[in-house]
This record gives C-alpha cells, structure tokens and sequence, in this order.
C-alpha cells in the first residue's frame, strides 16, 4: 500500500530545482483529480469540497465549497473561474511560493474547481511584479494544452476549458474580488456593490467565482484522495494543511506548510527558531497588515479563524509578522497605515481621506508634536472606518493594526507625545 | 480654420509591429476589447520604457475606447509610468517587514549613492527609484526589483553590487 502525502501543497517542493514539468508532475501523481472530478456530477464535487471543510485562504476563510455552491445552474452562456493572485497584503509570501515552485498544482486545481463550476473560462490575476511566477504558469499552461489537459475536450471528455494569465500593475484594492473583477474587465478597480455577488453577476455579468491560488492548490488532493483523508491532516479538529510562516526579527524566517490549528507558539518558536537573539516577542501580527496585533499571552492559540476572533483579531492569510522590542510600534503601525493610505482607491471619505488624516497624525507622534487629543483623533478614526461604514474591507483592516496598538500599547502612544519616539531608528 | 488646442496636443503615433502582435495576442483571452486596455498600456510601456501621450491616444484608437477611461486606467495602477523613467527602475520594498529591517537607511544609501530621491532619476537616465509595496518575500527582507529581478536579504554593499553591475552594463 502506498502511503498519501501529509504535505500537498508543497511534496512537489524544492527549493533551488526548477519546478516539475507536466511529465514529471503527472509522474509524481499529478492530474489524477481531473479524471476523477470529469466522472462525477459538478453538484457532487461541490459537495465533496464543502464536506472536506476547506476554507478560504485568502483571508476571510469561508468554506469553499459552500462558496462555490451559489453558483446558478448552466445556462449554455459562460462562466468564469478567476484565481485571486494578486498577493500584497504585507507581510504575506506564500502564493509566491506555491506559483514559483510548484505551478502545475495550481493549473490541476483550476481545471478540477472549473469542471465542478462548469466554468468555459479561467484567469489567474497574477500581481504584475511576479515576474518569476509568470514565466512558470505560463509554461505550465502551455504544457498543459499541449496535454490535452486544456482546450477542447480536455483528457477526451467532452467538457472544455480554457486558462490565461492576466499580469496586474500594482494596486492592493485588487485582491478585493469585486474590484479585481472591474480590473480584469479592463477598469479602474473600484470594488462593486454586493449584492449580487459574483457567483450570479461576475465578470461581464456572468456566473463568477474568485478563489485565493493556496485554496485553489488543495482541491487536487480533496478530490484525488478524498474528505477522509483531507480531514486527517489538520489538528485541534481542523482539516488539511495550509502555508505560514513568518517575517521579522525571528532566527529563521520562512514559511512552511503544516496541519491547520497548529499554534502560534509552535510556529514562531519551533519552525522559525524563536527569536533573534537579544531581541523579544512583544507582540504579532497574525495574519497580514489588516489584522489585530496579538500579544505574547496569545502564543497557545491554534490558528483557527473562530478562535483568533475571540482573541479579537484575525487569522487573515496566517503568514505572521512579529514584532520586536526594540522596533516602535507607533512606526510599525505608522508604516502599514502609509500603505494602506496609498493603496486607498478613493471611493469612500473614512477611507480616502481618514487614512491620510491618521498617517500624518502618526508622523507628529513620532516626532514629539503630537497632543493627547491626537489620541482621541486616531479612536475616533477607527470608529469611523469599522465594518459597514465604508464599500469595501480595505478600511476595516487598515484600522485593526491600529486599534490593537491602541489598546495594548496605548502608554507608548502617550510617551510619544510627551517625548517623541524613543527607538533607535535602523 | 484655425484650430489651435489641436494643433499642439498630442496626437497619437503608430503602433509597432511588436506592439500590434502582443496586443492582438492578448485579445484571444478576453471577450471584449477593453479588457486588454491595461495589457496593451503594459506591452507598450514594455517597448517605450513608459507610457507618453502619444502612446496612450495610439493604444486607445487600436482598442477603439475613449482615450479619457484609458487614461483613467492607466493613472490608477502604481506600475503604468506616465512620465519618463530611467533605464533600470529601482522598486524598493517599504512595506512592514522590510521596514522593520532596515529599508529606511537602504533608501538612504541609494539616495546617497545615486543623488536621486523617491520618483526621481538620475541625470545618465540610468536609474529611477521607487518605493513598492510589500514584494512577498518577506523571510528574506530587505528587498528590492530591479527591472524583473527580485534582490533579497539586502545590505548597503549587495546594493552597491547591484548598481555598479547596472552601471557598467551602461
Ligand atoms: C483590500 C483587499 C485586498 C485583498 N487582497 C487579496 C489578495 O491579494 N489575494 C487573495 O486571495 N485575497 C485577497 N482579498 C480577499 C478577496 O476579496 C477574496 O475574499 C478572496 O480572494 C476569496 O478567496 P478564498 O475564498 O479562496 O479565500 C482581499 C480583500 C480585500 C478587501
Ligand atoms: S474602503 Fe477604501 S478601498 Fe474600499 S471602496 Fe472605500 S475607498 Fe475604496
């Protein structure tokens, strides 16, 4: 009896290699989720994908499958798959990893998620500055046709698919699956009113889906191995594995892939080594710049997205940014809020000019002008940016770093006024 | 009649053959024209080194879209330039893992070495810089492109490296 794979997403891995080519992919068991997925019924894999208990990894980690079942059914008109690929939250580095390294995974799981949505069409939105990730897919893709895996009558059945790579130019509000929809049609990427939600109204007014690339990458394994085996891979009752990692000041900075509800303590201290030496934990960020700072008394929770919530953050794309403590929060929090400033698209006022407003109050902080009523300011700020006051999430996000800062370090902010930043700048 | 705004705005130049076969190219995956108005402003930026008015009117007329939603398209992404940029264009990552190891005085030492600040290039056309947005490779910060190659766990003297490859390149 062979043994299945407790690594999925990343067995075909190594860094250094040039990723495997259709042949050797196919070889090491690869493409075997299409002819299982082209001998069932597209309501059955939706099933099969929403029982696994997948969730999204791009961030609000909604179960998959159940995403994917408001989709309406075939009218004979077309429908899209899109590949969210657009990775620029900061902090965040594992899609990179996955479309790099390993890219015929990710074209075996759009072709399968395309047969259960009955999608005609598929497009990876791929972040313009991916260079190397680019030149991968496309020769994964072009392989892949050449395979028969793609085009008319794919591995001789009688559904057909086709697969292109659109390269973006470098606007974060992208990623947002609305907005990355107006951006693929061409226009400025404004997000879009939902409803309807892109399932019914999508891309050119047709049946859409949007799926991070990490989600995208564990349907193979879900439909070539099955739920059983899915679910065995998690821990603390989670299924499957998913890609974190870490940045910052730790020994060995990286990302790997491990059983989902896996802890914070385990990842921080025993697959990024613990901290530096001389430096310490002061606090993290769980998942990405649009998350809640979490404290060191935070480290034993597993990285499941209900119970990072009661802890009042979010689990978000679980790539973790430590922060130390000879690093000022107040910039920290300075700097992701001059990101999300500049990445704005302009559409709502708390967002378009609050974020600005709350960037500039943060440089007087940090250079001794500030007052406490600045302090009262950025509350406030955060009060009016909180969910359901702007269109879209970019603004909510771009509050919980600096709300958590607030709570947690609030004595700094008031050091600032008084004497400025006090940190060794690097 | 004399019609003088017309006779000095810009006007669009000819497409080139290069041009016209990846634009045409890229057509074959969407369904409708507008779609490639960013694919197509890229493909021209990729042979001009940016995008200048003359492009922009060339790339409309081809596509057949008012040349005001194309410039609304091109002036919303951070990667289409619409002024001049150097030869080899520094895009600096300053986002929070960057930053937090150093990007600051990484800026400043090319600043120094370079004489050019964010947005600016420098005078042998050979260098602009630019601040990017978090480059997803954080585990190996500080990081930077330069043109497509992505440059990682950056110091003042690999930086140097860098340029001076670049500047005796010419
Ligand atoms: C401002 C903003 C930026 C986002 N950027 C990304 C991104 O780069 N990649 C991604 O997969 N999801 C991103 N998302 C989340 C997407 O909107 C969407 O939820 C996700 O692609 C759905 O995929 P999933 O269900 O597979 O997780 C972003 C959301 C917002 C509000
Ligand atoms: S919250 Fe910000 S990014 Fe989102 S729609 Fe409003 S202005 Fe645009």
């Amino acid at each position: 009896m062979t043994t299945l794979t407790n690594k999925p997403l990343t067995k075909n891995i190594e860094i250094g290699r040039a990723p495997f080519t259709f042949a050797q992919y196919q070889a090491a068991g690869g493409y075997q989720s299409v002819g299982k997925a082209l001998a069932m019924k597209p309501r059955d894999l939706m099933k099969l994908v929403q029982d696994s208990g997948l969730g999204g990894r791009g961030g609000a980690g909604f179960n998959t499958g159940l995403k994917w079942s408001f989709i309406p059914e075939p009218d004979g008109g077309p429908r899209y798959l899109v590949v969210n690929a657009d990775e620029m939250e900061p902090g965040t580095f594992k899609d990179r990893l996955l479309m790099e390294h390993d890219p015929h995974l990710l074209v075996e799981g759009m072709i399968t998620a395309s047969i259960a949505l009955q999608a005609t069409m598929s497009y990876i939105f791929l972040r313009g500055e991916y260079k190397e990730a680019e030149a991968a897919l496309l020769k994964a893709i072009a392989e892949a046709y050449e395979a028969g895996m793609l085009g008319q009558h794919i591995a001789g059945s009688t559904f057909s698919l086709d697969m292109a790579v659109h390269t973006s130019a470098g606007r974060y509000i992208c990623g947002e699956e609305t907005a990355l929809i107006n951006a693929l049609e061409g226009k400025r990427a404004n997000p879009r009113f939902k409803p309807p939600f892109p399932q019914v109204s999508g891309l050119w007014g047709r049946p859409t889906l949007v799926n991070n690339v990490e989600t995208i990458c564990n349907i193979p394994g879900i439909v070539s191995h099955g739920v059983d085996w899915f679910k065995a891979l998690g821990i603390n009752g989670q299924s499957g594995t998913r890609i974190s990692g870490v940045s910052g000041r730790v020994k060995r900075p990286g990302c790997w892939e491990m059983p989902v509800g896996t802890t914070f303590r385990t990842v921080i201290e025993e697959y990024a080594g613990g901290m530096q030496d001389g430096y310490a934990l002061k606090a993290f960020l769980p998942g990405g710049g649009s998350t809640d700072f979490l404290m060191p008394e935070h480290l034993d929770l597993p990285m499941i997205p209900g119970d990072v919530a009661k802890a009042g953050s979010r689990l978000g794309t679980s790539l973790l940014m430590v922060l130390d403590d000879k690093t000022c929060p107040i910039g920290c929090v300075h700097n992701l809020i001059k990101f999300f400033a500049h990445e704005s698209c302009g559409w709502c006022t708390p967002c378009r000019d609050g974020l600005p407003w709350v960037e500039h109050i943060l440089l007087k902080l940090e250079r001794g002008e500030g007052t406490l009523k600045d302090i009262d300011i950025l509350k406030e700020a955060c009060g009016y940016m909180a969910p359901g006051n702007t269109f879209c999430a970019l603004a909510p996000g771009a509050a919980e770093p600096l709300q958590s800062a607030l709570k947690y370090f609030m004595d700094e902010f008031v050091e600032h006024v008084n004497h400025g930043c006090k940190y060794q700048r690097h | 009649m004399s019609n003088l705004i017309a006779s000095t705005a810009p006007k669009a130049r000819k497409l080139t053959p290069e041009e016209i076969h990846d634009i045409e190219h890229e057509k074959t995956h969407y369904p409708y024209a507008q779609a490639v108005g960013l694919e197509a402003l890229k493909i021209v930026q990729k042979y001009q080194g940016w995008v200048s008015d003359e492009s922009l009117l060339a790339v409309a007329d081809y596509l057949e879209l008012p040349p005001d939603e194309l410039e609304g398209v091109a002036t919303f992404f951070n990667m289409i330039f619409r002024r001049p940029v150097g030869k080899n264009v520094i895009l600096l990552c300053d986002s929070v893992a960057c930053w937090m190891l150093g990007c600051d005085g990484l800026k400043a030492h090319i600043t120094k070495r370079l004489g050019i600040e964010y947005g600016q290039t420098t005078a042998d056309n050979l260098f602009t810089l630019i601040p990017v947005p978090c480059l997803g490779a954080c585990d190996k910060a500080p990081v930077m492109m330069i043109g497509n190659d992505t440059h990682r766990n950056l110091t003042p003297a690999t930086i140097d490296a860098l340029i001076d490859a670049c500047q005796a390149r010419g």
